[in-house]
């Protein structure tokens, strides 16, 4: 399963004119729990498909919107002559792909 | 104390909103009418040149129906970073709206204008004092020649301007670059509401109805703020809050869901709970703010990158489109070849060539995975960055042609090889700034970089002033 399939929600946004933060919110508990216990999204992964300082990217779980918040560095500042996306609004494409792993021993429901 | 009702007009004045909306949340008795204006979201265009985010009609709209409302209710309307980047000369476009509001109206209205831009002076005097530094991660201390080159900086000032020009008598507060969170918290904190629930119940309605279900960015939003908690109400009855609804506003825009940095300290909301009241509206419990060692406020400046041109045009030849870094490579020498002789007063460095393509990596750029992917058209934007519009133009005009005109392996003897969509092809762009810090200034008195400016009406006794206010 890819995760746009699973999410309810996978967006991208400035956060303030140097960060980017990309959202996935799950639509409950269990496709929250489903995604965070995958654990195909890892700092090592968003550096590698970012591009981006290991050191700079942060995971941030939040339950209570069943949501994954990553936020990572701006490559450039919002708006400078060479940035390509002025409000970071397409930047959960390499998200949205992603291929879950199969769920051993999940149950239909 | 009786709790304190906000009523957010819009995400973003100018963006609009349903007027029942804002009757029905007047005939909730809110105690102010707020509108954020800004964000720097739009990039630096705004602050550098001073150019307005949404257009004067829109903004007149707008503030002329909050304004009518406010003076039915008879409580202030407080709109912040007018304009986009809250420049003085944008607030100064908001109270001339303002005032012409006014003129409509049975009684005058007393305007106050806050302004928030800070000089090359005053920084340079605060940076050798030491008062200004770097905000993590990643960031420089500030140098002196990024002052100099900066053509306009903001301090983003907290609540408490906004208290002071409330507490003084302000049927209107238009105020510069201010922190969205503060323009909703000030009137809160002033009659008693709990810093916590203040703060969060800002975050949460300067994005107007975002935090209903379904969602808007155009319509009003409230909030009842009191001691230990508050609730959430949509009075669009089209909308609603839900627990998840209201706890998910707080990952937009925001680097942290759990952590909101406001100059007088930092929101917690690790430990909320969200309750439903069953009827579409939401209680939010534990909402904490811990107060900062220092008051900051945050710097925002921008610096002139130069005079942009651009053409756009598309590419339907998967030969070209095949060899495309290698071909616009070749294309990039010879353009700057005869740039040396159009404009021999010009250094290499002076200008910039830039393209970008669309179809294969111009949103991610090097983060796309699929660059190598085959695609029967591209688009591409082709622009020049000079140090005026003329050479820019002027630029572009080589760019553009050798780009047309430049042979390719596979493609024999004159061949044209872009689609343009229009004619002319070329588009002057004006001015590119770009944002230059990433730095807080400390603060000893809130209040040292927000001046107050009154319009209108004299001072009126109608409102006693300070009711409630924090003494200061």
């Amino acid at each position: 399963m890819k995760l746009y399939e699973l999410a309810k929600v996978v967006r991208s946004k400035n956060a303030g004119p140097y960060q980017i933060t990309l959202d996935v919110i799950f639509d409950n508990e269990q496709d929250f729990r489903t995604f965070t216990e995958s654990g195909v999204v890892d700092v090592a992964w968003v550096a590698e498909k970012y591009r981006v300082p290991e050191d700079e990217v942060r995971i941030i779980p939040y339950p209570p919107a069943h949501a994954v918040k990553i936020t990572i560095p701006r490559r450039t500042a919002c708006g400078s002559p060479d940035d390509m996306d002025v409000y970071g609004a397409q930047q959960h494409g390499p998200l949205l792909d992603l291929e879950l792993p199969e769920r051993s021993g999940a149950t239909a429901s | 104390m009786n709790d304190v009702t906000v009523l957010a007009a819009s995400a973003i004045l100018g963006y609009g909103f349903d007027e029942s909306s804002l009757a029905r949340g007047i005939d909730r008795a809110p105690a102010v009418i707020v509108c954020d204006a800004g964000s720097t979201d739009q990039g630096p265009c705004d602050l550098g040149s001073g150019s307005l985010h949404m257009s004067v009609e829109a903004y007149r709209r707008d503030l002329s129906l909050m304004i009518e409302a406010g003076r039915r209710a008879g409580v202030p309307v407080v709109v912040g970073t007018a304009g986009g980047a809250g420049i003085d000369a944008q607030v100064d476009t908001l109270v001339q709206i303002a005032l012409a509001a006014a003129d409509g109206l049975s009684a005058p209205l007393r305007i106050a204008g806050i302004y928030s831009e800070v000089s090359q002076e005053w920084l340079l005097d605060r940076l050798a004092r030491g008062r200004i530094r770097p905000l993590p991660p990643g960031s420089e201390p500030l140098a002196p020649e990024v002052i100099e080159r900066t053509v306009r900086t903001v301090a983003m000032m907290g609540a408490e301007p906004i208290e002071r020009a409330v507490a003084e008598g302000a049927d209107v507060v238009i105020a510069g670059r201010t922190s969205d969170t503060a323009l909703f918290a000030a009137v809160p904190r002033m009659r008693g509401a709990g810093e916590g629930p203040a703060w969060h119940a800002g975050k949460i309605l300067e994005c107007g109805a975002a935090a209903a279900v379904p969602a808007s960015a155009g319509d009003a939003m409230m909030a009842h703020v009191g001691e230990t908690s508050f609730v959430l109400e949509a009075p669009n009855e089209a909308r609603h809050c839900t627990p998840v609804s209201v706890a998910a506003h707080a990952l937009y825009e925001n680097g942290d869901p759990y952590f909101l940095h406001e100059p007088g300290g930092t929101l917690d909301t690790s430990a909320c709970r969200y309750e439903s009241l069953g009827d579409g509206r939401v209680r939010v419990h534990g909402s904490t703010f811990r107060p900062a060692d220092r008051y900051t406020v945050r710097l925002e400046g921008a610096e002139l990158a130069g005079y942009r041109c651009f053409s756009l045009a598309g590419i339907r030849d998967a030969r070209l489109i095949g060899q495309l870094d290698d071909y616009m490579a070749r294309v990039e020498a010879i353009v700057r070849d005869k740039v040396d002789s159009v404009h021999p007063e010009l250094s290499r460095d002076d200008y910039d060539l830039d393209v970008r393509v669309y179809g294969r990596d111009a949103v991610l750029g090097p983060a796309e995975p699929f660059r190598e992917r085959e695609n029967h058209e591209v688009g591409l934007l082709l622009s020049a960055l000079a140090p005026d519009q003329a050479r820019a133009a002027s630029i572009l005009g080589v760019f553009r042609a050798m780009t047309v005109h430049t042979d390719f392996t596979g493609q024999a003897g004159l061949c044209s090889n872009l689609a343009f969509p229009f004619s002319p092809s070329d588009f002057s762009a004006g001015a590119a700034y770009r944002f230059n810090m990433r730095h807080v200034a400390e603060l000893d008195d809130p209040l040292e970089c927000a001046r107050i400016r009154w319009f209108g009406a004299e001072p009126a006794e109608r409102r006693p002033a300070g009711t409630g206010a924090r003494a200061r």
